[in-house]
């Protein structure tokens, strides 16, 4: 054959792989408002930039009269590409082509571009749309599965791994996004559960739908499985651009720094935000946006465990992680979720070099029988040992009241944050006054002729002389009582100081977190 | 990206340190009240089929000592004694199904 012949030949085998699972399966995708799998990587990365691999792979099925049949690509489209000119590998699965499902080869193609990643250094985007496990490859489909996991397993802390679900993700599927970086979900379109509803319905007899069971919405609400929730695959694909322009390739990097913004001061006034009563509930991302620059505070988890705030914000051009109580939301307490979004949220910081900032505000603990029971104690403890394994920079500015364990567990100057401010509003103590007098001034109160009397007074008493931050500062606890303005000043000057910062920390194979 | 409340609601949350003004979530406001179990009640942790039962009312059992047993998840599953007592009543019998809700054992 001339080397046109072989031209146009290659031209025709990609174009009959680029036809997927052909053209009704492609016309039943669209019509349930998904996009194409290679749709959704053209979308996502910078135009003219992606490069496909192995798209001439053929599956390895025997059994069930699979050798007759021609899988394009065995259902996963994998290759590299830039966004906003940072390299990124990826891999998308193709529904239209036997579901999506995974065969031995189709693991193969994926975890051959997740060691690329590995070896090059470069973050890992995959786009989840299967039905599972692929049933005539039989345990070939599960040795897939367990190579994926091992290698989400050995790439995690050492590049950021992304999953975007845009279709089903079920049964032993769902636990590679569950051991990634961070999951996108989109409203109506991603399914994530470990058994299905038919599943359930047989065995223990509960009716559920597929999106009640595990749709977006609860797994960005309920579950927090899902770390950013978006109503259209391209808001997510705008959100996962957004993403990567925060954390940096790998973790011997640090992420991009941008250019020097101010904060948006106009329609963000610290002294406007923050409540003269201290009863009062305020949202804590608008002192943040206050804060940071350009006011552009990007949330992760925004609607789980909504009692703390977690996310990505820039101060001076380098990004920092934001880790704040929200007194809006069930007054700023720690619970068993909350804990687990900070803990998670700390430790990804910590892995890939982002400064820590911490803004604390709550009265302690959530109390409550069914958190007890459901572990808070363990769960509560994660937070804990994420500040004091972190080894970033770690500045935390208390901004209003800060009790008991919470004030320890908000990265104390105990757990070794760097730089911890305070606002002249801050209240550090053992227990608030109201607690105070039912224990210490409990006889007091008793013994006395107006018992009311005596315990308002001493509320007030304790209040003037425990309830601000001037005790705490004259042990050391505290580096500095701050101006609410200043805030921003001290944190770009303590992230500079701390540029460089090495800590030792004693010599270990790992620790052993409560998990 | 909102939440979905278009304008939140405030309550009062009772903490040891005085009434915050702040929103709750759904979490928190579905949350079921502890009740306290009736050791006397046996259930079974999941939904399944009798297939033999040991014990018959005015019955004395130990603590531990196998009630009946039945199947569920793929498994021949034993509910144990929780106390030593007797029986009072046995609600299944060998072949009926039951549910998570539902008493299999009453002790005096």
């Amino acid at each position: 054959m001339s080397l046109r012949q072989k031209r146009n030949d290659l031209k025709k085998r990609m174009q009959e792989a680029f036809k997927g699972g052909g053209e009704q399966a492609t016309e039943k995708q669209k019509a349930s408002g998904k996009m194409t799998a290679r749709e959704r990587i053209l979308e996502l990365l910078d135009a003219d930039t992606f490069h496909e691999y192995d798209l001439f792979v053929k599956h390895a099925g025997v059994d069930f009269d699979m050798d007759k049949k021609y899988l394009p690509g065995d259902g996963v489209i994998t290759g590299t590409g830039t966004i906003n000119a940072w390299p990124v590998c990826i891999f998308a699965q193709d529904f239209t082509v036997a579901g999506g499902s995974l065969g031995y080869m189709h693991a193969k193609k994926i975890t051959k571009i997740m060691d690329q990643a590995m070896k090059m250094k470069v973050p890992l985007i995959g786009i989840n749309d299967s039905g599972g496990a692929r049933i005539q490859e039989g345990v070939n489909s599960l040795a897939g599965y367990g190579e994926i996991f091992y290698r989400n397993t050995q790439a995690s802390g050492v590049i950021p791994q992304i999953s975007v679900i845009l279709g089903p993700c079920a049964g032993g599927a769902v636990y590679s996004p569950a051991l990634t970086d961070f999951v996108f979900v989109v409203d109506k379109i991603s399914k994530m559960f470990i058994t299905g509803p038919e599943v359930i319905k047989t065995v223990l007899g509960e009716e559920i739908s597929m999106e009640d069971l595990g749709g977006a919405r609860v797994h960005a609400e309920i579950t927090g499985n899902a770390h950013f929730f978006a109503e259209s695959e391209k808001e997510c694909f705008e959100q996962i651009k957004k993403l990567v322009s925060f954390i940096p390739w790998n973790n011997e990097k640090t992420a991009e720094p941008f250019p020097k913004k101010a904060p948006k001061s106009r329609q963000y006034k610290i002294d406007h935000i923050f409540p003269v009563n201290q009863m009062q509930p305020y949202d804590v991302r608008d002192i943040i946006k206050a804060i940071c620059d350009d006011s552009d505070f990007f949330e992760v988890h925004e609607l789980w465990a909504a009692n703390i705030v977690v996310g990505f914000a820039r101060l001076d051009g380098q990004t920092v992680g934001f880790v704040a109580n929200q007194p809006l939301v069930l007054a700023g307490v720690l619970d068993v979720d909350s804990s687990d979004k900070a803990a998670r949220f700390i430790r990804f910081c910590d892995a890939f070099n982002i400064p820590l900032v911490t803004l604390v505000d709550l009265p302690g603990y959530l109390p409550g029988v069914d958190q007890e029971y459901a572990g808070v104690i363990r769960h509560g403890a994660k937070v804990l040992y994420a500040y004091s394994e972190a080894t970033v920079p770690k500045m935390t500015v208390i901004l209003r009241k800060a009790y008991g364990g919470g004030y320890i567990a908000m990265c104390s100057h105990h757990l070794r944050a760097d730089f911890v401010f305070a606002w002249p509003t801050a209240e550090i103590a053992v227990m608030g006054p109201e607690g105070a007098a039912n224990i210490i001034f409990r006889n007091e109160i008793k013994a006395s002729d107006n018992p009311e009397e005596t315990r308002k007074k001493l509320i007030e008493d304790y209040r003037q002389k425990f309830a601000n931050p001037y005790v705490a500062a004259a042990f050391g606890y505290i580096d500095a009582v701050i101006e609410p303005t200043e805030t921003r000043d001290f944190l770009i000057h303590s992230l500079s100081i701390a540029a460089n910062k090495a800590e030792a920390r004693p010599k270990k194979k790992h620790g052993i977190p409560p998990f | 990206m909102d939440i979905e409340n278009p304008a939140p609601e405030y309550h009062l949350f009772n903490f040891e340190e005085g009434n915050f003004s702040t929103t709750l979530t759904k979490k928190f406001m579905n949350r079921k009240p502890y009740i306290v179990p009736d050791p006397k009640k046996v259930f079974a942790f999941i939904p399944g089929t009798i297939v033999k039962v040991f014990v018959k009312e005015k019955h004395k059992v130990k603590k531990g000592d196998p009630l009946l047993t039945f199947q569920a998840m793929k498994m021949n599953n034993i509910l144990s004694a929780p106390m030593n007592g007797k029986i009072k009543k046995i609600n299944v019998k060998a072949g009926e199904t039951f549910n998570r809700a539902q008493i299999l054992v009453e002790f005096v």
